[in-house]
């Protein structure tokens, strides 16, 4: 079964830490989607979020694998329905002066912010999950996206699990 | 206590219990190379070749268990190294390898011979270490010799800037060690080593088929007790040789590719299968669809990565293959549980009597497998250690030589690295300096770490090497004659190209040729009796072909070649067959 998933590593905060595990999902032929690093609430330790695609088969050996480097403290293969994740995207919009408003009426719908304007373009940054960024992409492409930069999704397991884990 | 980087890293060695270290110096190592020469307690093997010193270490720990170090230069040096790596690491082969790296603040810079060879062996180091500051040296060295030598083994790099070695510190050995994701699994399930010992009890058609993993886990005896006791036929792969010994009546050779009809047919036909310490590799499995279909599959392996990677297993048994043995062991005889193999060993032995290894042999002609056969008859009542190069020379070995004690033989599985066994062989004599070390070798991977005899020479390495001449890239003109219509495009070599002969004077040592069946005895006897390291130039029929063969990507119990008989549906006995299963 091919299915999106969204790996959560813990890792220890070190170089070179990062490159060992983006080319291991490289090296058994995997293409990743999405990519976050950042330091955790232990500086020693770094929190990536990757989200991949592929057989469930074989991105299980690639965790498996991934488990066996040194570095690895942890992996969760999150649960879509007990996870939050956000990403946040730059999207630079050809605006015109008299459509300007158009565009930010959409950013307004979408509860995003309006972060700068040039003389043909605002640029508007955008929070949320998958699907708000989507559709709403989906909607500035008729005034024709010009850049679009993101952060990468990243993730945490509900309160429930996390709650359950420390326990 | 005050030290330079270089100090620190001679003595963490010594602390580490390195006996052997096999290195070549170079630019920015001489400080490492100068603090080696007080260094008494460790014993320094200059090699010819970077590549060599990675396959002597690779030798050394088969034969011994223990870790070796490689020291190299950076650049060249550590690009050296990386065959010989990855061949350790798909091995599963415990060493340490330092690299020289240029100085930290010119790391970057494309100086002069700087390589980034952490980055190049991430994929074939168990892992690797950059050390930018001396003090940590000592923890470094500790936490790398522990990683490579524990779980499931494998090289560790550990790479030291010029400046690094300069520096002053004040020495440390750690205590302990700060490893937080790495903790590997010792004790099995006891669940499943309970459903392990329920399903043993009760197969009628068992197998074990032991690997390497046997062997890194010294879980031998356990191997032999648990086979013993419910008298189950054993397999051994061309990692595992020597797991359980191969004169044992138990013993059902090594299956695969090049197996023999009778242990492809055991695999194809048993109920249950015992894997421990295997991988299911391409080369024992075949069509993996066709692989074991009759049978229930229990994987005993300390890296769960393995267990399920190419086949889906019914009791996955993730733990040190030694501990999981003898639980199942205490299991069994707990439940007084009885062996109930008997009909099942009479078909085993009944194939074995009509499926044997064997070859055709013309009069007067010297055939390649007769060379290895009396190898193994007259090394007989010797302690020996069985080296191979890679190619025909070392599927013959894996056919025609018995070995009957662990780490014994040294043999580059999962990477097939030809010009290994020369190495190999003289890290295999350091490891055991009373046993008859043999190094059965083509004319071609010979060529490969050929150099290697002059360490062997100086260091007083007494190493044998048997050279299966048949002036061919042996395996793969055999491939060109069976699937490529004998065209044999860059596979001829010349059989009087070189003169081994004179090679083998030119390093000082003892040198031969054999043409003819008669005289080989007296050769190999004579090369036996030397006290120093001797070549036979074996001029071996020229087209011989090693069979039986599973055709690549075929079922296994589809054999080419060897007596005719297959596939296994074919081949049972019938009422062999239905006493099995009353």
């Amino acid at each position: 079964m091919q299915h999106k998933h969204t790996l959560s590593v813990l890792v220890e905060n070190k170089p070179g830490v990062l490159s060992r595990v983006t080319s291991l999902f490289a090296r058994r032929g995997f293409n990743i989607d999405s990519l976050a690093v950042g330091v955790t609430e232990d500086p020693t330790l770094s929190r990536i979020t990757i989200v991949v695609g592929g057989e469930d088969t074989s991105l299980e050996q690639v965790a498996k694998q991934l488990h066996k480097l040194i570095n690895v403290i942890k992996i969760q293969d999150l649960d879509p329905h007990e996870m939050v994740d956000r990403e946040l995207v730059l999207f630079k919009v050809n605006a015109p002066p008299d459509r300007r408003h158009e565009v930010i009426e959409i950013a307004n719908v979408f509860r995003t912010k309006v972060v700068d304007v040039g003389k043909n373009t605002l640029t508007i940054e955008a929070t949320g999950a998958g699907e708000k960024l989507a559709a709403m992409e989906d909607l500035l492409r008729a005034y024709g996206i010009k850049e679009v930069a993101r952060t990468g999704r990243i993730a945490l397991s509900r309160g429930l699990r996390e709650g359950q884990a420390q326990g | 206590m005050k030290m330079t980087g270089a100090e620190a890293l001679v003595r963490s060695l010594e602390n580490a219990g390195v006996e052997v270290l096999f290195g070549y110096p170079g630019g920015v190592v001489l400080p490492i190379f100068d603090a080696l020469y007080d260094a008494t307690s460790i014993r320094q093997i200059l090699v010819r070749h970077e590549q060599a010193a990675v396959h002597a270490a690779d030798g050394y720990a088969r034969v011994t268990g223990k870790p070796a170090a490689v020291l190299v230069t950076s650049g060249p040096g550590a690009t050296n190294t990386v065959t010989g790596i990855a061949n350790a690491y798909m091995d599963s082969i415990p060493m340490v390898v330092f690299t020289g790296q240029v100085a930290t603040p010119v790391i970057g810079t494309d100086a002069f011979q700087e390589s980034d060879i952490t980055g190049i062996t991430i994929p074939i180091t168990k892992h690797n270490y950059l050390v930018k500051d001396a003090a940590e040296l000592p923890e470094v060295i500790a936490e790398a010799f522990h990683i490579a030598t524990t779980g499931r083994p494998g090289p560790v790099l550990v790479d030291v800037p010029a400046d690094v070695g300069k520096r002053e510190i004040t020495y440390k050995w750690p205590e302990t060690l700060n490893l937080p994701g790495y903790k590997p699994t010792f004790k099995g399930h006891a669940k499943m080593i309970k459903q392990a010992a329920q399903l043993i009890s009760k197969a009628r058609k068992p197998l074990l088929y032991a690997g390497g993993g046997v062997l890194s886990a010294g879980a031998w005896k356990e191997l032999k007790e648990l086979a013993e006791l419910m008298q189950l036929p054993v397999v051994t792969t061309l990692m595992g040789k020597g797991a359980f010994p191969e004169d044992h009546h138990l013993f059902v050779g090594m299956p695969g590719m090049h197996g023999a009809k009778y242990t492809n047919y055991s695999i194809t036909e048993t109920d249950l299968l015992i894997a421990v310490g295997v991988r299911f590799d391409d080369r024992v499995t075949g069509k993996l669809a066709a692989f074991a279909t009759k049978a229930k599959i229990i994987h005993i392996d300390v890296d769960p990565a393995e267990i399920g990677k190419n086949k889906a297993v019914d009791v996955p048994i993730v733990g040190d293959a030694r501990y999981v043995l003898s639980e199942i062991v205490a299991e069994l005889r707990k439940m007084n549980a009885e062996p109930r193999t008997d009909a099942w060993m009479r078909v085993i032995d009944d194939w074995r009597a009509r499926y044997p290894l064997h070859y055709h042999h013309p009069d007067g002609v010297l055939m390649p497998q007769h060379v290895i056969e009396r190898v193994r008859e007259l090394t007989k009542d010797r302690p020996t250690v069985i080296c191979t190069e890679v190619g025909q020379n070392q599927m013959w070995a894996c056919q025609y030589t018995h070995i009957r004690e662990p780490r014994t033989w040294v043999s580059s599985g999962g990477l097939g690295t030809m010009g290994f066994g020369l190495p190999a062989a003289i890290g295999a004599q350091l490891g055991r300096p009373g046993y008859l070390v043999v190094d059965i070798a083509g004319d071609g991977s010979i060529q490969m770490n050929s150099q290697e005899m002059a360490t062997a020479a100086i260091e007083k390495l007494p190493v044998k090497v048997v050279i299966l001449n048949n002036g061919y890239l042996g395996m793969v003109r055999q491939w060109q004659e069976l699937f490529y219509d004998r065209r044999y495009s860059s596979s001829t070599l010349a059989q009087d190209c070189p003169d081994f002969v004179k090679l083998a004077e030119a390093y000082g040592w003892h040198g031969a040729r054999v043409t003819e069946p008669g005289d080989v005895d007296a050769a190999l006897t004579a090369a036996f009796a030397h006290d120093g390291p001797a070549l036979i130039d074996f001029r071996v029929s020229r087209e011989e072909c090693v069979y039986p063969m599973v055709a690549p990507g075929g079922s296994i119990d589809e054999m080419l070649g060897g007596i005719p008989g297959g596939p296994v549906s074919e081949m049972l006995d019938g009422e062999l067959l239905e006493e099995v299963w009353e």
